[in-house]
Formats: structure tokens, C-alpha cells, sequence
């Protein structure tokens, strides 16, 4: 078996949902150790979201959270009792890397923060990440995706209160903003864990949430700084065709941003007469005629499905894709060809796929070792096997409700 | 100032656009030398692309885009298609800890710039190669960019009005997702190396990283085999969940999320409890999602009635999840923003001084800077050549004469 790039790192999880899950699912799946830190009975609130497993809901049957947290352990502990907070201080004591992503003020209350926490492990990296990070005025804003996303600048770039009619501007599917900060939280803790060896000491990576969104623009900050246009520049391309085209069965996107592309589809279609006019002489008078144009492409798509225009496109050179349903993505011949998605077995779920590895390493790669754990399936382990309580101790911390 | 983390790390960028740019940038913020490798013969499309200054004549270095995505790097104009230039960029390979490309697939091995080769001239290097849909597979070859990923993914079948086409987010993210995955496995293999002294090859589809960010429509489909299509704002329970009008009309918008009947309790305390809130329809959690277009017209009539930044404040001072949809304008403007000193300005020869956005995560000890802007084309010539690879000044001029460097 080949070695894992990131062997040897503890990760100590308290966190819920997307962001610091997904922070502590890369650096698993490339060879660390997570433990997670669950609320006793209830456990990470991704248990409770949706899609389940045959529509059945259960703390143990949720696709979201099976993904989410294979390759990790899962012990019970509510860090609201003074036995749960030692429980933390000593597994603390023991991590390399502590990812969380509660409120600010509830680490405060639950006295976790890293200047505490740093007097007990120096060396520990403490990764927070939140909605707009741990320090000014909006640090302690509540948030949901929705709040992020929009509030991140992606909102205003959407469809909506630019188009008629005007409707609200919308946030994408799922929950990108949280998986973008979760990335950007891995990132930056690995930054932190290669500083350690130069250092000598850990510390603590704050991670705001808005921040990334607004990180990850493409430019449009600089829309703003450059030209004070507000939006115009950014969703109005100033080039075309680029936008979605009705075929039989679904849509299609084309993004022609050099003259040669649409040049080359002209050619797809079969050289149409109407493609000689004028007005579609180059990139920037179809910005101008687009509203002409869209109808002419149309004609031609309609004829035919998503796939075969994709086909006949790339084939073309044509930088065109199908608006792919989860199903077709599932079942893409490109997805199966590269074995992406890969099967793991659960004893509640069963054995399904799984979305696989976002990158291959050649010499340490990404795997899945063991699958998503049950609630507390690990407190014996980790409890007794690590940090030496009995299990008549377990016996009674769970009694007392501390795990 | 604290220390740089990558300080004495070489990073030899072939990386391009967005999903390129920005892994190279990212360790350049933190300390990495980044010598970007372009030639007018190829240069990074980014210099093409908008926002430039009103008024201001398009040159290869005025690109906001370009500017945005380059600071902290040095550029060279090396043509490696001619011999004495792919002769040149081993050497710099040879000095390099990293090699970043995001070409089309092919492109970097029939340059003999590809892994294979590269390994032979340096085999603790770290080359991260970014394809559009990987190195193998039927569609290997299928020109992309970053909006139609957002199609292929799956994503844009689940973005937009259930009674509109499939939407793009009208942005690339399918690239930073990929660049931030990059940046993670070029790391990780940077901490093995420094302890086996071994280097490695790193590939990513650009596509699959972002099917990875949709578990909850990709699981829904193997679970249930249920196909997830759009919602606009609508949540999978939350609700209100929504972006609402406010006084200034169609440009201003607040969002509202409400999680359970607590949060429900708090809205309608704002709201001054207005009668319709105490509607059968909008009793419980469920009823409230059932119901949520009419109870949506009823909230947007409150908002209305006030800015989103009077909105916000009044809500979350509540402890409901209320926020302005930003605009880039918004955003700059931000006083929590600023207040973490999120922007940053600097001075270009042909810009003048222009406040960009800037690191996007913060490290109590090893900060990370911007030190240096985004170079113009070929600056850093003769810094790379002479000073780093020690060739005399009549070779380099010579170079440029044979339009090596060009």
C-alpha cells in the first residue's frame, strides 16, 4: 500500500453541516486521522438533512452526512458539562489541527477559544470558519447558505433583478458557499501545518465565509474599482454567443469567446445562409444582435437532443455542454471512464456511490478507508483506547449525559 | 511581519485564466517565488479580458482581470516552442519546486514540458496538471470553459427558475473549486516530499471537483433515484428562505432564511406581528414551506418599507439570518469588510493606484502579504535569467534578438 500524504496529522472535528466537515473530509482523505465531536443523542446536524437513504429519515441514513464523513470517527460529547469540556481539552491536547465552525461567541461562552486553547497545545492549529470570520462588526451575524451566498456578492451576479421580468436574484444549488469556505479552510490550515516546522508553534486560521465568496469573484471587485460599473460588465457578456440554447429534450450552454468558435459551429450547423449577415460579423456585433441571434441557433438546436448537439459540437471544437441532471452525470460515459464515483458499504445505507477523489496524487493517493461512522460508534476507542478511561467510566459519563 | 511559509519555493507557472492563475497566486500570498511563463507568441488570455479603465487604451497590462489574478508574480516571455527556449525553461524547471498547468490536454507534452520529461530534469518537483475533463476517457478532448462546466457538472440543472433555462451562475466557479482543490494536493504533497524528498504528479479534472460540491442532488439521485431540479432560494425545509425587496426597489434586496419557530417568533416581533402572520397557513415549519409563496408577497411588503442595510440590522439584532444580496459596489464598501482590511491598494505603472481584493483567509502568524503587483509582460527578464540563472548580459540581449525571448 502506498503512504498517505498527510499521515501522522490528528484532526480534532467540532464542527456541523458543510464547511468544517468538508475542511476535515480532504485532509482524511488524504491520510489524517479525524475524530469528531458530536452533540450527545443529536450528533452533527448534517445527520438531519435531506436526501436519506429510501426516503427514510434517520440519524444514520442521510446521503449528505454519509459523504461528508467517511474516512472519520465519531465519539459523543457535550462540551456544555465541565466532564465534556475535559474530555475536549484533553483530546485537544492530543490534535494536531482543531476544525471548527460554530459561532465566535459560543467558543467564547464555552471558554474553546484559541488563545485558551494555545496555552494547552501550542502546537495545535485551530481552523475556524464562520460566516464572516472572528473579527469585525458582523462577526457574530447569524447566517445560513442562502445568507453567505448572497451576502458573498454571488446573489447580485445571478439571474433575476437583471432580467424581465424582475425576480428575486438567487443563490446556486446546494450549499457552494460552505463547500468553497470548507476548501479554503483546508488550504490554509495546510499552510499552517507546514508553518508549524518553520515556527515552532501553531496557530489559529480564521476563515470568513463572505470573504471567499467575495475572494472567489472573478474580477468583479475589480468591475467595480476599474470602470464603477456595478454590474453591467459582469453579466452582460460583452461578447456572444454565451448563453443557454433550448434543445428537444433539455439545454445546452455555448461560449464562444473567440471568433473562430463560432465560426467553427456556423460550420456545425451546416453554414446557414442567415450566418453571412452583418450583424453577426464578429464576437462583439453579436453582443449587440444577440436578441437576433438567440432565435436563428435556436431553430437549429431544437432539432436535435442536448447530447447529440454536444456531439456535434465538440466535434466542432465548439466549447458547448448539456445541462446535465444529477443521473446523467452519474451515468456520463467520462465519469465511469475515470471511475470517479467510487462504492462504499454502510450498514444503514447500504452499498451505494459516492462522489470520489477531486484530484489523484501518483505517489500518495486520495482513498476511502472506512465509511461515514455511526453516532459515538467510536467513543470506546478513542475514550478508553487513547485517552485511558475504563468502560465503567464510559458507563458513567454516559449516564450523566456527557457522551 | 511574519515569516512566509513558502519562503525559498520556486514555482514555475504555466498557469493560465482563472483555474491556473489562482493556484500560483495562492502560494505567491504566501511567500512562493512564482515565475509566470508566457510569450506574445501565447500569452495568458487573462491580459484580453475585461474590466479595463473607462477610456483608458487596452494594452497587454491594464486588465483588471489580469491585474486581479497576478499579483506576487514575476513574468518572463520565454517561447518555449523554439529549442533554445525549451532548453532555457529546463533550467528553470530545474530549480522549480512546483510546475502549475492548466493547458489543453497534450499541450505540455508536445511542448516537452510534460510530467515524464520534467521528472527527468527534476524529480522533486511537484506538477500539478489542471484538464478540463482529465487524461483519459472518451470526452478527454472536449473543449471547456468554466460556465459550461457548471452545465456539465450538474450544477446549472439545479440553478435558476424552475420556468427558466438551467443558469451558469454567471461565473467560472467550477475554476476556483478546482484551484483551492489544486492548491490543497500541492501542499500535501509539498509536506511528503520535505519527508521523503520526493516529488509527484497531480492531476484534476476541472469537472469533478465540482460534482463533489453537490452531494445533496447526486446522493438524492443514487438514493432515491429522485433528479433535483431548480428552486431559486427555496431550501430543502427552511422557509422564509428568500431574497426580498426593499425600498429602493429592484436593485436592493435583502435575504431572509428562518430556521424552525423561534426564528419564525423573532421575524414576526420585527414585523411588528402583522395579522396575516397568524394564519393557520403559516402555524408550523411545514405549513410555512407549503405556503411560502404567498407568506413571501406578505414579507416582502414589510421589507419594502425599508432599506436592506435597516433590514439587516433590525433582524439580526433579532437573531434572524438577514443579509444585503451585495453588490460588487456593496462590497467595497463594506464596513465589516474593511474592518478586517479584506482590500488592498497598490500602485502600476499604467493604473495608477486601484484597491483590489486580497487574501481571503487570515493566519494569525504567517499572515501572508502582497508585496509585489502583477507584473507587465516580460518584466522580470533579466531578473530571471541573470540574476537566477546566471547568464551574461550579451546572451540575454542575444536571446531577445533571436526572439527566445519575445
Amino acid at each position: 500500500m502506498q503512504e498517505s500524504a498527510l499521515s501522522g496529522l490528528n484532526v480534532l472535528e467540532f464542527g456541523n453541516l458543510v464547511s468544517a466537515p468538508y475542511c476535515a473530509k480532504l485532509l482524511a482523505d488524504l491520510g489524517a486521522e479525524v475524530i469528531k465531536a458530536e452533540a450527545p443523542g443529536l450528533g452533527d446536524e448534517a445527520r438531519r438533512r435531506e436526501p436519506f437513504a429510501e426516503d427514510r429519515p434517520g440519524i444514520e441514513r442521510s446521503g449528505l452526512f454519509a459523504y461528508l464523513n467517511a474516512n472519520k470517527r465519531s465519539i459523543t460529547l457535550d462540551p456544555y458539562t465541565a466532564a465534556g469540556k475535559k474530555l475536549f481539552l484533553e483530546l485537544v491536547k492530543k490534535a494536531d489541527i482543531l476544525v471548527e465552525n460554530n459561532p465566535p461567541s459560543l467558543m467564547e461562552r464555552l471558554g474553546l477559544t484559541y488563545d485558551v486553547l494555545e496555552k494547552i497545545n501550542p502546537m495545535l492549529v485551530m481552523t475556524s470558519i464562520t460566516p464572516f470570520g472572528q473579527t469585525g462588526p458582523h462577526r457574530d451575524y447569524k447566517a445560513y447558505e442562502l445568507t453567505v451566498y448572497h451576502g458573498g456578492g454571488y446573489g447580485y451576479l445571478s439571474t433575476g433583478c437583471f432580467s424581465e421580468p424582475v425576480m428575486p436574484p438567487i443563490k446556486a444549488g446546494g450549499r457552494q458557499a460552505q463547500f468553497g469556505a470548507g476548501q479554503v479552510g483546508t488550504a490554509a490550515t495546510l499552510f499552517a501545518v507546514l508553518a508549524r516546522d518553520q515556527i515552532g508553534a501553531g496557530q489559529h486560521v480564521d476563515i470568513s465565509n463572505q470573504e471567499v465568496m467575495a475572494g472567489l469573484y472573478e474580477s468583479a471587485i475589480e468591475h467595480w474599482t476599474f470602470t464603477a460599473n456595478e454590474i453591467g460588465g459582469v453579466t452582460n457578456p460583452v461578447v456572444q454567443p454565451m448563453l443557454p440554447l433550448q434543445c428537444k429534450d433539455g439545454w445546452v450552454f455555448i461560449m464562444c469567446i473567440e471568433d473562430f468558435q463560432f465560426n467553427n459551429f456556423v460550420k456545425v450547423m451546416g453554414n446557414p445562409e442567415w450566418a453571412k449577415n452583418e450583424l453577426f460579423k464578429d464576437r462583439f456585433s453579436r453582443a449587440s444582435y444577440i436578441d437576433a441571434l438567440t432565435p436563428l441557433l435556436t431553430e437549429w438546436t431544437m432539432q436535435y437532443t442536448k447530447d447529440e448537439v454536444f456531439r456535434m459540437a465538440q466535434a466542432g471544437h465548439v466549447p458547448l455542454a448539456p445541462a446535465y441532471t444529477a443521473q446523467e452525470v452519474v451515468n456520463s460515459p467520462q465519469i465511469i471512464a475515470r471511475d470517479y464515483f467510487v462504492e462504499i458499504d454502510h450498514p444503514e445505507i447500504g452499498q451505494v456511490r459516492y462522489p470520489g477523489a477531486p484530484y489523484t496524487l501518483s505517489e500518495t493517493p486520495w482513498r476511502i478507508a472506512r465509511r461515514a461512522p455511526l453516532l459515538g460508534e467510536h467513543n470506546e476507542e478513542i475514550y478508553c483506547g487513547r485517552l485511558g478511561y475504563t468502560r465503567q467510566d464510559l458507563v458513567k459519563l454516559t449516564a450523566a449525559g456527557v457522551i | 511581519m511574519g515569516k512566509m511559509v513558502l519562503e525559498g519555493i520556486t514555482v514555475v507557472d504555466f498557469g493560465s485564466a482563472w483555474a491556473g492563475s489562482l493556484v500560483s497566486r495562492t502560494l505567491g500570498d504566501m511567500g512562493a517565488r512564482v515565475i509566470k511563463v508566457e510569450s506574445l507568441k501565447h500569452i495568458d488570455v487573462a491580459r484580453i479580458l475585461p474590466p479595463w479603465v473607462s477610456g483608458q487604451p487596452i494594452t497587454l497590462n491594464n486588465s483588471g482581470y489580469f491585474n486581479y489574478m497576478n499579483r506576487n508574480k514575476l513574468s518572463i516571455t520565454l517561447d518555449v516552442s523554439t529549442p533554445r527556449g525549451l532548453e532555457l525553461c529546463k533550467k528553470l524547471v530545474a530549480i522549480g519546486d512546483f510546475m502549475i498547468e492548466n493547458y489543453a490536454l497534450g499541450v505540455m507534452e508536445r511542448l516537452g514540458l510534460g510530467y515524464e520529461a520534467v521528472r527527468e530534469v527534476n524529480p522533486r518537483i511537484i506538477y500539478v496538471s489542471m484538464t478540463a475533463l482529465g487524461s483519459k476517457g472518451p470526452m478527454k478532448n472536449y473543449v471547456m470553459y468554466g460556465r459550461p462546466q457548471v452545465y456539465l457538472s450538474g450544477l446549472a440543472h439545479t440553478t435558476g427558475y424552475p420556468d427558466q433555462p438551467p443558469h451558469c451562475m454567471n461565473l467560472s466557479w467550477g475554476d476556483p473549486v478546482a484551484s483551492i482543490h489544486a492548491v490543497i494536493a500541492a501542499l500535501s504533497a509539498l509536506r511528503y516530499r520535505s519527508k521523503t524528498g520526493k516529488g509527484q504528479f497531480i492531476e484534476l479534472s476541472q469537472g469533478e471537483g465540482m460534482i463533489g460540491l453537490q452531494p445533496e442532488s447526486m446522493m438524492d439521485y443514487i438514493l432515491n433515484g429522485r433528479v433535483r431540479t431548480r428552486q431559486a432560494n427555496r431550501d430543502e425545509f427552511m422557509a422564509p428562505h428568500n431574497a426580498y425587496r426593499c425600498k429602493g426597489g429592484d436593485l436592493e434586496w435583502v435575504t431572509i432564511a428562518v430556521a424552525g419557530d423561534e426564528e419564525w417568533e423573532s421575524l414576526c416581533n420585527v414585523m411588528e406581528n402583522p395579522l396575516w402572520a397568524k394564519d393557520e397557513k403559516f402555524a408550523d415549519s411545514y405549513s410555512r414551506w407549503k405556503n411560502q409563496e404567498e407568506m413571501d408577497r406578505h414579507i416582502e411588503e414589510w421589507t419594502q418599507r425599508y432599506t436592506n442595510t435597516e433590514c439587516t440590522e433590525m433582524l439580526q439584532k433579532a437573531g434572524v439570518a438577514a443579509f444585503p444580496t451585495m453588490s460588487n459596489k456593496d462590497l467595497v464598501e463594506d464596513p465589516h469588510l474593511n474592518a478586517r482590511g479584506f482590500f488592498q491598494e497598490w500602485d502600476h505603472p499604467e493604473l495608477g493606484t486601484k484597491r483590489y481584493d486580497g487574501l481571503f483567509w487570515k493566519l494569525n502568524k504567517t499572515p501572508g502579504r502582497i508585496e509585489k503587483r502583477a507584473p507587465l509582460m516580460g518584466e522580470h527578464n533579466h531578473y530571471v535569467f541573470g540574476e537566477l540563472l546566471g547568464m551574461p548580459q550579451e546572451e540575454i540581449d542575444q536571446l531577445v534578438q533571436e526572439k527566445v525571448l519575445f
